[in-house]
């Protein structure tokens, strides 16, 4: 019998033989990142441990991205006093702070490889899922384990195949695709399970759409979302095709269920208030007037979104009583934004454009709510409060709804327009 | 952890989140009491103040989803809650809860069979009793329970880094 992704990333990794759901294997993880939101508790968890040194230092990365450069006095510097302090006594050569969000930079500096395993203090570790790379997200204290052991205890996960067929009309994307997935499966549809992606539009999906579909996988609880590699996967990451091969979905792997999807006749979708799994073509809720809009984090904060933004807002101006908040991912996006004229569009049609931080995705700056304010954002999460008041609203879409949206103050269909 | 406790229900709806159990402005708040005073604040403002150590959280489905965060669970475990039941937990706040020593009990027929405020006993890997009704529960795997059993995975992993010198 063949082998889901996922099985066949932690066969790979562990040197088991025959694994199935539900076994619990010792795994040796490739690559390990903290971010600045844990640095204090991860050192004082080491001290707590009573552990001096990492076992494999040259396979672990500090990105300090969530509280850069600060939200509040209080507490912050010390979380970026504490990175640094990490990564010198632990020998932490790979140092990255305020070059972008963690989840972009492990992909985009190649840290986090197909055939992979990692480990990392933040949820939407499942991005690099895009290039099947087994990446999974743990806490601060197991972090500290793992770096002092070189191990991690993992149970292999059951497995969901997800076909997606068909091709994108125009204004519609890989976001839209998960949205629909999410509303479907719901928040927990794939709790502990390895969610994996096939299928013609899967094909046709650049890395970037891929990275911003195994990001959200996260948001139905998944433990992984994982894509067959194939030239592209290869191309990014400058690897010869047939090392990379056997990152293949076996025809005959057992699935715990297969689940359709045809994207021709997708509308752009929105997660509404308040629940990411709380979703709707976009024809529910058009007209919805907006106080602002977000584009960036690391589900949907790469080049080609900047690209799809500013063609949407070029020689445009946003609604009047609107604020247009935008965060390219890293720097190196940063820079190609501005090479190619894209940061001018956005200042010239009245948005503001911030450094390469996780910001208001994360409720941190820029950008908070107050009291029945409606944002519209392109992150991954909708939460209660998490981008403002409790009070405050959250809509989730595609860049191409959210730069359309901000022309015109309310939300738009790109498709029509 | 006793073998067999009794702990007061705390009832807790469906989808509770990392952001609604310590919220990520708290989340930063490097000592542990002040930051739990901030535990459930926007679902349920009285708790941190009303929780008693021995109580117990009783939730729906889906607990704990969301962040990575591991102060979600230690925001509750700092108010000596050790057990939450829970229809289903996500996967990374289970990971949390256990390394910070909780006991973590997943049932469907539990939540359904109990109300805030009600007394629930615990046998640990065995069954839970409720308003006199019994329900089975399923056995821990014995390297989780083993952390539970050290009190944390801090403990445990000085154990084990002790033993393998």
């Amino acid at each position: 019998m063949g082998s889901t992704l996922a099985e066949k990333l932690l066969i790979h990794n562990t040197g088991e033989k025959n694994i199935k759901p539900g076994d619990i294997v010792i795994a040796y993880p490739d690559r390990y990142m903290i971010h600045d939101i844990y640095t204090s508790f991860l050192k004082r968890a080491l001290k707590d441990m009573g552990v001096t040194k990492a076992l494999h230092p040259e396979k672990a990365v500090i990105v300090l991205d969530h509280l850069m450069p600060t939200n509040q006095a209080a507490t912050d510097p010390e979380h970026f006093r504490d990175g640094i302090e990490l990564s010198e006594k632990l020998n932490i050569q790979n140092l990255h702070k305020g070059e972008g969000i963690s989840h972009s930079l492990m992909h985009e500096l190649r840290y986090a490889k197909p055939g992979n395993v990692v480990v990392a203090t933040d949820s939407h570790t499942t991005t690099y899922g895009g290039a099947a790379c087994f990446c999974t997200g743990i806490g601060h204290t197991e972090m500290a384990a793992a770096l002092a052991t070189g191990e991690i205890w993992l149970k292999v996960p059951s497995a969901i195949k997800i076909v997606i067929d068909g091709e994108f009309k125009n204004g519609v994307s890989a976001k839209d695709i998960i949205l629909r997935i999410l509303g479907d499966i719901k928040s927990d549809g794939g709790q502990y399970k390895s969610l994996e992606f096939t299928g013609s539009a899967v094909k046709s999906m650049s890395m970037n759409q891929r990275f911003t579909i195994a990001n959200m996988s996260l948001e139905a609880g998944a433990k992984c979302g994982l894509f067959e590699v194939d030239e592209k996967t290869a191309d990014y990451y400058d690897m010869d095709y047939h090392e990379i091969s056997w990152l293949k979905i076996d025809e005959d792997a057992q699935y715990e269920k297969v689940l359709h999807y045809n994207v021709s006749e997708l509308e752009p979708q929105l997660s509404c208030p308040q629940g990411v799994d709380n979703v709707h073509g976009i024809s529910a809720v058009e007209g919805t007037k907006l106080n602002e809009v977000y584009i960036g984090s690391c589900t949907n904060g790469s080049i080609e979104d900047m690209a799809v933004a500013a063609e949407i807002l070029k020689g445009k101006k946003i609604a009047k009583y609107l604020k247009l908040v935008i965060i390219p991912a890293t720097n190196h996006v940063f820079k190609e934004s501005m090479r190619l004229g894209y940061i001018k569009t956005f200042i010239d049609a009245g948005g503001m454009v911030s450094h390469p931080c996780c910001g208001l995705c994360c409720g941190q700056p820029y950008g908070l709510l107050s009291d029945g304010e409606v944002v519209l954002g392109t992150n991954n999460r909708n939460f209660i409060g998490r981008m403002g008041t409790k009070k405050s609203l959250i809509y989730l879409s595609s860049p191409a709804v959210a730069a359309t949206s901000a022309l015109a103050g309310v939300i738009t269909n790109p498709v029509t327009q | 952890m006793e073998k067999k406790f009794s702990g007061k229900v705390w009832k807790l709806p469906d989808d509770v989140d990392t952001d609604t159990i310590i919220a990520g402005r708290h989340g930063v708040i490097l000592d542990k009491k002040e930051m739990g005073s901030h535990c459930l604040e926007t679902l349920r403002p009285e708790f941190a103040s009303e929780v008693k150590p021995g109580d117990i959280l009783v939730a729906g489905k889906n607990f704990g989803c969301g962040s990575s965060r591991e102060m979600a669970a230690e925001a509750i475990n700092v108010h000596g809650v050790e057990c939450i039941v829970a229809k289903s937990f996500a996967r990374i706040f289970f990971r949390n809860a256990i390394n910070n020593g909780m006991l973590l009990i997943e049932s469907e027929e539990i939540p359904e069979s109990c109300e805030e405020g009600d007394i629930l006993t615990v046998e640990v890997n065995q069954k839970v009793t409720v308003n006199g009704k019994g329900f089975e529960i399923s056995k821990l795997p014995d390297n989780l329970f083993a952390i539970i059993q050290d009190g944390g995975l801090v403990k445990n992993t000085i154990k084990r880094i002790q033993n393998s010198k």
